[in-house]
């Protein structure tokens, strides 16, 4: 556990380190993902040293989110007069972006795979998202 | 009642309480979207926030007060973001064979997002400052900030927004994408991810594996063209 949490912080800290020499437009975090990804591709042994500290991680992945979350409140005044319109032009302009996303992801996987390839989920019905509210 | 007020005030200032406040309405959170049949509006986060925001407002917590506990919380996004190569690993196979289908995804999600935001918040009379705010609101915070900033947006009102987008995305990526019967987890994953980030990714990862491990994808990839897009976006509604 002990080097799985160095490797994760040493991936974050080379990340920030990189981005700010380099003036990169990336967070650190990010690059350090990128980082881990090589070291996965490196040292095989390694997925497995990390798999208990990202899984837990990321199981409660929301709830990072709750402290910037709760500074949100304090500065809905933000939005003034304009709430109604921000937060219309945010929901319509979230659903076109994910519908869209996905409909060109579906498009071009048509186009590139052809159907009934392997990659797509679709041969795996019950896994489907119709299979129950959870999805 | 003295004691009381007395042993309050003194965890009041302290990090111990807000960190525990912050997991307990988290779980109270979590709790109601399992008891809510784990259906997306229930949302663990925004029931969270409201939570403690009804209880910094009765208790009269200032947020610097509350967030020296938080911090805790907070910081851990970062080593978060960084685990998520993990899952992005394990599918990696899914991945390669998806190159194609995962840059023109991430390339419309974003484009579609940004534009569609500028277009409405136009129509809507807001004005440029908000504008600019509003136009990185799908990119995960760190970049949308600097994003902002440097096109002269207020970083502030893009945190807001940010995050806004995030919940919203969490909320409605499942009853639109099963509206529009689109049953491919890499899909759905990635274009929640480009769409709203870190808290869309959560969501993603709490419903298919191979949706999260591509939700990281989208929102990395829309990180890196939210920087080259979003101003040459903009300039066309400027």
């Amino acid at each position: 556990m002990l080097n799985a949490i160095l490797i994760l912080l040493g991936c974050q800290l080379a990340g920030e380190a990189t981005a700010r020499s380099l003036g990169l437009p990336l967070p650190g975090p990010v690059l350090g993902l990128v980082l881990l990804l090589a070291g996965f591709a490196l040292f095989p042994a390694l997925p497995a040293l990390m798999r208990p500290l990202a899984s837990g991680l990321l199981a409660h992945l929301s709830l990072l989110f709750v402290p910037a979350g709760v500074g949100v409140i304090g500065h809905l005044d933000r939005l003034g007069g304009q709430g109604a319109v921000l937060l219309a032009a945010l929901v319509v302009s979230t659903g076109l972006a994910i519908a869209a996303g996905a409909l060109a992801f579906v498009a071009v996987s048509r186009l590139t795979e052809g159907p009934g390839s392997p990659g797509a989920p679709d041969d795996d019905p019950a896994s489907g998202p119709a299979s129950g509210a959870a999805s | 009642m003295t004691e009381f007020t007395e042993i309050w005030s003194y965890l009041a200032r302290g990090p111990l309480l807000w960190l525990t406040a912050t997991l307990a309405a988290y779980a109270l959170g979590d709790a109601a979207f399992r008891a809510a049949g784990r259906r997306p509006f229930v949302n663990p986060v925004l029931v969270a926030v409201i939570l403690l925001g009804l209880l910094l407002w009765l208790t009269g917590t200032p947020y610097a007060t509350y967030f020296e506990g938080a911090q805790f919380v907070h910081f851990l996004l970062g080593p978060a973001t960084v685990a998520l190569a993990l899952p992005l690993w394990e599918a990696r196979a899914h991945v390669r064979r998806a190159a194609l289908p995962v840059l023109a995804g991430v390339l419309v999600a974003s484009v579609t997002g940004t534009a569609s935001a500028l277009l409405i918040g136009r129509l809507g009379g807001l004005s440029d400052l908000t504008l600019i705010s509003l136009a990185p609101k799908s990119a995960t915070a760190p970049v949308a900030l600097g994003i902002s900033d440097r096109l002269g947006g207020s970083p502030t009102l893009t945190a807001v927004l940010v995050i806004l987008t995030g919940i919203s995305g969490a909320i409605i990526a499942t009853p639109l994408l099963n509206a529009l019967r689109l049953r491919d987890w890499r899909a759905r994953g990635l274009a929640v991810g480009a769409a709203s980030h870190g808290i869309g990714t959560a969501r993603a990862l709490q419903v298919h594996p191979v949706a999260g491990a591509f939700a990281g994808l989208g929102m990395g990839l829309n990180a890196v063209g939210a920087a080259f897009l979003v101003p040459l976006i903009l300039w066309l509604f400027l």
